[in-house]
């Protein structure tokens, strides 16, 4: 009888497991497949309106500018082609810095600025010392002033 | 070496609550893991053994 | 030919694979050990700080070991569950069986670490991104295989169920491995790839992929113990197992 009940219950718990995880998927799949939309996707409309969602892409270089009382920041999401200015209060990820991706969740109000209630930072995949940041950093502005 | 003390080493640049948290479960789960092995092989042992005792007992009664 | 398809087949006998395993067990504890003991100090005390998340990101050094074995002992198990199922060998059950708890294990701490690496630099503890759910339907998976196993109380029955199972369920590895070229995530793209060169200092590269093998040993070792005490469970009947010196003194 013991035996049974725990039979049972185990089959029980892998069901509720297996459902949950299928759940999951389709849960997934429905709604978070497109984790965030670009500034171009919001431009082009791609955007659900009314109802929050979320913007990905780099914060703009020397866009940032933060409220006396410290916790109000406004910025400007880019995708290098289109821009969306972002409004939040509230505290930023260690790794928010300009020229950074980030991903924000919020509504995009009439006037434009989109007004962000989370804001998470998506970092890149690279991994190196600082001074070997800088030394790319470097590189990187001595091609960009020979192209100019 | 990238550490000025031990203090400096466990403070992990202010990520010491993330890093060791990380690192502390990941030892503890698998120190833990052997050690439930080792209960289970010791169980499945002492059955065998006695299972192998009542054997014994029953051949040595016919 | 023939004769060494019947070799083959002598070692996947579990009479003559149980002592084979017992022999291997401290090799690979060891190799475990001394891995570890070198990627971890490479890890800290030679790999340096990262230049955007800091000592924060040493937590790749667990993350990306756990990650990735919790991916690979899955495949693993589904290689045993095909060959089990076409072959119908009583090991691949057994060893598909003694895998699971350790790759359990691992897609847990997989988790686990990503959440407190998450807190910290992206600034949240855990989002529904691709990522990150195929990576928790991974660790379902898991726990179902795991259920599903003991709830079957005849245990060729209960590997065939399971093997049916991991196969359906093998789907979920390269959707986890892609998610993040597939479609938008705030997980990044991966670092270290075979079709392009790794996007890590040298060092870093070196602790992460140190661990990877220091966790790749120790899952066989565990592994191999497991399949062993399954052995004694299973093999009850058998008259073998009588036969083994620990048993019979």
């Amino acid at each position: 009888m013991k035996n049974r009940h725990k039979r049972a219950a185990l089959i029980v718990g892998g069901l509720a497991a297996l459902g949950l995880a299928a759940a999951l998927v389709l849960n997934a799949f429905r709604s978070n497949l497109v984790f965030f939309f670009t500034p171009t996707q919001v431009a082009a409309g791609e955007a659900p309106k009314d109802r929050t969602f979320r913007i990905g892409g780099l914060v703009e270089t020397g866009s940032v500018k933060r409220a006396a009382d410290g916790l109000t920041v406004q910025f400007v999401v880019t995708d290098t082609a289109r821009q969306i200015p972002v409004a939040y209060t509230g505290i930023l990820p260690d790794l928010f810095r300009e020229g950074k991706g980030v991903v924000a969740q919020g509504k995009l109000g009439h006037d434009g600025v989109f007004v962000a209630s989370e804001v998470l930072a998506k970092h890149d995949e690279n991994y190196m010392p600082p001074e070997a940041a800088h030394a790319v950093e470097q590189a990187h502005k001595a091609a960009q002033s020979v192209k100019q | 070496m990238n550490w000025g003390g031990p203090a400096e080493f466990f403070a992990m640049g202010g990520y010491g609550f993330y890093v060791w948290g990380s690192f502390g479960l990941a030892a503890a789960l698998m120190a833990l893991e052997p050690l439930l092995l080792r209960h289970r092989r010791k169980a499945a042992l002492t059955e065998l053994k006695r299972e192998l005792a009542a054997k014994q007992e029953a051949t040595d009664e016919e | 030919m023939s004769r060494r398809l019947i070799n083959w087949f002598k070692y996947s006998s579990p009479q003559t694979f149980y002592p084979l395993a017992g022999k291997m067990i401290p090799w690979f504890a060891t190799l475990a050990v001394l891995f570890g003991a070198a990627g971890l100090y490479i890890g800290f005390f030679v790999a340096p700080t990262d230049a955007q998340q800091g000592e924060g990101y040493r937590i790749i050094f667990v993350h990306v070991a756990a990650a990735w074995m919790s991916m690979f002992i899955y495949l693993v198990m589904a290689f045993w569950a095909a060959l089990g199922l076409s072959l119908n060998t009583r090991l691949s059950g057994m060893m598909a069986s003694a895998l699971a708890p350790t790759g359990a294990l691992f897609a847990f701490l997989s988790l686990w670490t990503g959440a407190l690496w998450g807190k910290p630099m992206w600034g949240t503890w855990w989002v529904w991104d691709a990522r990150l759910t195929s990576s928790l339907i991974l660790f379902f998976l898991y726990l179902g295989f795991i259920a599903l196993q003991s709830a079957i109380d005849d245990p060729r029955r209960a590997d065939r169920a399971g093997a049916v199972l991991l196969l359906v369920g093998v789907i979920n590895i390269p959707i986890i491995y892609f998610s993040v070229q597939w479609w938008n995530t705030l997980h990044q793209g991966a670092s270290v790839s075979l079709t392009k060169a790794p996007t890590m200092a040298r060092t870093m590269l070196w602790g992460m992929l140190l661990m990877v093998l220091s966790f790749w040993m120790y899952a066989i070792a565990a592994a191999l113990y497991r399949v062993r005490c399954i052995m004694l469970e299973r093999e009850r009947n058998a008259g073998w197992v009588y036969e083994l010196p620990e048993v019979k003194s």
